[in-house]
């Protein structure tokens, strides 16, 4: 197998960002998956995103579990510490990766196997406690790694390479976060590059989890016409929910929408993402609105992209510890060990 | 630990009480047979902290059911003048208020023994052969409150009265044991003083006291000393070591252990302002307990979670991680009856080896065994060093009669030491060197270096896999690779010898066997041999293991004795079979081996038969 990386299409002015950093230090090491994996493609959008988003690489954490899209941390961001762990348990390591220290920028990338099937019940739990971390599914429907077999988010009716046709219900990731109180739901497609590195970012300024359902077409196993997560099926049905633009709380903000045509949406940080309406009106703050969209797209077999909710209001799970603002790994002996006195005191009580 | 054996001091003082020539004191057990969920425990308590309070070495141990109402329970109290606290098999004063078991309970005891019982419960006309004691509990509640609900839990402070008066314990001592139970609630006490006094009233006025052969007299063996669990004497070791980040899931019966830390570190580890210097959080799982308490060990937390057996089958995949990855993380194990399900309320040492070579693959683990509550206390200190020193999971296996039940303890000792952080490098140290290679044996001790995220350097940055890597943490499917780097591990488990917990070994003069025992075990084992040196003149060594990886001593103990017995409260003799694994074939041909199972703590008198019938086999 070959690296299939690709350049960036777009070099920012100067070839630095704010930080002073190239595109370059923002790459990993060579990709090791089949040539035109759509999980590559969606590498290079996290190393366009955060290169341009200006994320100081040394405070990123990338997170996986296992699988064909858990391998690709290694494939970004290599001045990063990265944790390949165990399949499906990536949210587990997520949530102490964050009490530890919540200074880090945690990026974990899942597949749909590691996240829906295997991962499900530390998956669902992540979402609950509103962990702040950008989640990614790189979602093809079938497991790669063991040679095609299903996943879960496998389409009902859908065919494997194999021939076999699956005859149980697809679970769909976006419903499901947005019933289990996830407060950034999105949904992608692996080659879209524009789309996903304008989430990417606002997800960057969302505090709590920003989810990301990506669909990622398997070209080894699921690219083929019995597929519905196939390049050709993908592209047919996508149905984009709007164009999405991202303004950066230290930039200035550059008004080139219509009114009545745009929606803005202010994230944690300050800085805005700016939807333009395609086809009808849609408001991704509106929780019943998002879910019914969902469900509208899925009856007429079409992929609903976009960014589909989003809530700034809800704390995130460092937030409700009342921990100290420091990460409390970093806590020196005196800060974390009660004194003599106190030990006493306990000793006492017990007498 | 401290020495439990003042024998000689106490005779003299048996001697010189003329009035109990016919008396037994301060050497008896009680039993409280009450239904679960009745609220007996703050009773019992009292009860234990009369006694404890009159300078008696007491211990308690609660039976219970799996179960939150309904199904019986026992609590046993042991007070025992020479300081033997573990479980005794006899019981010799019954207080039975459980219909259900009421008449296999008093079947069950010796002949002279004491029963105290519900009056309508009608057991005197089981035996002839015991002591019995009617009480009309209900009646005498009635004239305290007539709140059925507190009536219920009212008897259970009167029996707490009568025995006190039958056993002669000091009535202002059962008064300061009820105030600090009920922590200063002034309604709680009242009633409750009121039931106390009812029960002590009745007793004084109705039943005969000399017809109680045991006594409570005054000693001086408990001052200075202090009552706790060891799940909560763990939890306080956790919090003096640092922790700042406990994830865990449910399961008996290790809850309380965690349950009490959130509760400490509220109170010890707030900042003036409100915060939280820790992080605790109750899991969906035991496999996200781990798992968090992994990755926040990854990013240079104090992180532990704690659980039982099934607990540990859970956590397996994700120790293997931590192992291969190199990850400090603290587990404690409290265990309890398997398998499967087993006895989820009952105690028993059957983890040994699920902890030792816990996950697939090569893996072998830093095992600590607290054998005392002091020693739950030092142990978790001594386990987050040691897991940050040797970047690995390291477990400390108490088990459920240490961990849920009361034990005395002298104070626990300040750890005034600076905590080791173990091999962390800083930016600055990146800066200094140029660059690092996270799994290379630089010092020769097996133990890498390694950096935490948030590192500020570009060089600090590496990748962490489950999967085979090299010295440089790339991705390795290499057979040099691969090897290297599982011998390196192997190496570092070998320096971790040295730094784990050491045994204690007592040598006694003219001992041809040895005694070989950890854990809870211990207490048993100290009675046994002074069983076997009064009864039969047999002197015996004892060699009591804290930890695995083993030391040199072990050999040197077998070398030094004919034959060592291997006590442990398993069926199929784990620890045997991991000390024949370690021992050169001439000296495990020595191994004997003791095995105690059916959930009760393990007795000195099992023990002493054992050995004896042992030795007669060894003979013939």
């Amino acid at each position: 197998m070959s690296t299939t990386m690709q350049p960036p299409t777009v070099p920012p002015p100067k070839n630095v960002n704010r930080l002073g950093l190239t595109m370059a230090d923002y790459k990993g090491s060579d990709s090791t998956l089949c040539a035109g994996c759509g999980h590559d493609a969606i590498t290079s959008q996290i190393i366009k995103a955060f290169y341009e988003y200006g994320v100081e690489p040394y405070r990123v954490a990338k997170l996986s579990g296992i699988g064909c899209s858990s391998k690709t941390p290694a494939y970004f961001l290599g001045r990063s510490h990265g944790f390949n762990g165990v399949h499906g348990r990536m949210p587990a390591i997520a949530t102490g990766v964050m009490l530890a220290n919540r200074d880090l920028i945690s990026i974990g990338v899942s597949g749909d196997g590691d996240t829906a099937s295997i991962g499900m019940g530390q998956f669902v739990h992540l979402l609950r406690r509103n962990i702040p971390m950008i989640y990614i599914v790189e979602n093809n429907g079938v497991y790669g790694l063991t040679k095609g077999q299903f996943s879960a988010t496998a389409d009902y009716g859908s065919k494997a390479k194999s021939g076999v046709v699956n005859d149980l219900p697809a679970i769909d990731i976006c419903t499901m976060a947005i019933e289990l109180g996830c407060n950034f739901v999105c949904r992608s497609f692996a080659g879209d590059p524009k789309q996903l590195v304008a989430l990417l970012k606002a997800a960057l300024g969302h505090r709590g989890t920003a989810l990301f359902d990506v669909i990622s077409p398997c070209v080894t196993f699921n690219n083929h016409d019995g597929s519905t997560k196939s390049y050709k099926y993908a592209k047919d049905h996508e149905e984009l929910l709007h164009d999405i633009s991202y303004i950066p709380y230290f930039e200035q903000i550059n008004v080139d929408y219509k009114e009545g045509e745009t929606q803005d949406v202010a994230l944690h940080d300050g800085s805005h993402i700016r939807l333009r309406k395609a086809g009808f009106d849609f408001d991704p703050t509106n929780k019943t609105q998002a879910l019914d969209m969902l469900r509208r797209c899925q009856e007429n077999n079409e992929f609903l992209t976009g960014l589909i909710y989003v809530n700034e209001d809800k704390p995130d799970f460092l937030t409700l510890l009342n921990a100290v603002d420091e990460p409390l790994a970093a806590l020196p002996q005196a800060r974390v060990q009660p004194t003599a006195e106190d030990l006493k005191k306990i000793m006492a009580e017990l007498m | 630990m401290p020495d439990q054996s003042p024998q000689g001091l106490m005779v003299e003082e048996e001697q010189g009480d003329r009035e109990t020539e016919e008396r037994i004191v301060n050497d008896f057990s009680i039993q409280v047979a009450t239904v679960n969920g009745s609220g007996s425990q703050s009773s019992n308590n009292v009860l234990m902290r009369s006694i404890f309070q009159m300078g008696i070495p007491v211990s308690g141990k609660n039976l219970f059911p799996s179960n939150i109402a309904g199904l019986p329970t026992w609590f046993t109290i042991r007070a025992n003048k020479n300081g033997w606290i573990a479980r005794k098999k006899e019981i010799d004063f019954l207080v039975a208020m459980n219909g259900d078991t009421a008449r296999e309970d008093v079947m069950s005891l010796d002949p002279n023994r004491v029963v105290v019982y519900e009056e309508s419960l009608r057991l005197n006309q089981l035996r002839s052969d015991v002591v019995f004691f009617p009480v009309p509990f209900a009646k005498l509640a009635t004239g305290i409150t007539t709140d059925s609900r507190l009536r219920k839990l009212l008897a259970n402070m009167i029996y707490v009265g009568a025995v006190g008066e039958l056993l002669e314990i000091d009535p202002a001592e059962m008064e300061i044991a009820l105030t600090k139970q009920f922590k200063g609630k002034a309604k709680a006490v009242a009633l409750n003083k009121q039931a106390l006094e009812a029960g002590r009233k009745f007793a004084a006025e109705n039943l005969d006291r000399s017809r109680v052969p045991y006594r409570c007299r005054r000693m001086n063996s408990t001052q200075g000393k202090i009552i706790i669990d060891g799940n909560s004497a763990a939890a306080l070791g956790c919090m003096f070591a640092g922790v700042t980040v406990a994830t865990w899931y449910p399961i008996t019966p290790s809850s309380s252990l965690c349950e009490t830390l959130t509760d400490y570190m509220r109170e010890y580890r707030t900042t003036p302002d409100g915060r939280a210097t820790f992080a605790i959080v109750q899991a969906e799982d035991e496999l996200a307990a781990v798992g968090m308490a992994i990755g926040a060990g990854w990013a240079g937390a104090r992180a532990m979670t704690s659980t039982a057996g099934p607990g540990i089958s859970l956590m397996q995949e994700f120790v293997g991680l931590a192992y291969y990855a190199e990850i400090p993380v603290v587990i404690f194990d409290v265990t309890r009856v398997g398998p499967s399900t087993g006895l989820p309320t009952r105690t028993q040492q059957s983890d040994i080896l699920s902890l030792v070579y816990c996950s697939h693959g090569d893996t072998k683990h830093i095992v600590l065994i607290p054998g005392s509550v002091a020693e739950c206390f030092e142990m978790a200190g001594a386990a987050f060093d040691l897991a940050e020193r040797f970047q690995t999971p390291v477990f400390v296996m108490t088990d459920l009669d240490l961990g849920m039940n009361n034990w005395m303890s002298d104070v626990f000792q300040f750890p005034d030491r600076k905590f080791d952080r173990g091999k962390v490098l800083s930016a600055a140290d990146l800066e200094r060197l140029g660059k690092f290679d996270r799994y290379r044996d630089v010092d020769g001790d097996g133990i890498p270096y390694r950096t935490l995220p948030g590192t500020d350097h570009p060089a600090a940055a590496y990748f962490t896999r489950g999967s085979g890597h090299n010295e440089k943490a790339l991705y390795s499917e290499r057979p040099d690779d691969y090897q290297r780097n599982m011998d390196r591990l192997a190496k570092k488990y070998e320096t971790a010898r040295q730094h784990a917990p050491q045994p204690v070994v007592e040598y006694t003069h003219g001992a041809r066997i040895g005694f070989l025992a950890f854990g809870t075990t211990h207490w048993a084992i100290i009675e046994s041999q002074d069983q076997l040196s009064r009864e039969y003149s047999l002197p015996t060594s004892y060699y009591r293991l804290r930890a695995v990886p083993f030391t040199k001593h072990l050999s040197e103990f077998f070398e030094a004795h004919d034959r060592v017995y291997v006590v442990e409260q398993n069926r199929d003799g784990q620890m045997a079979g991991l000390i024949k694994l370690e021992l050169p074939a001439a000296l495990s041909a020595k191994i004997r081996s003791i095995r105690h199972y059916n959930g009760l703590p393990i007795d000195a008198r099992f023990i002493t038969d054992e050995l004896i019938a042992a030795e007669k086999g060894e003979r013939n």
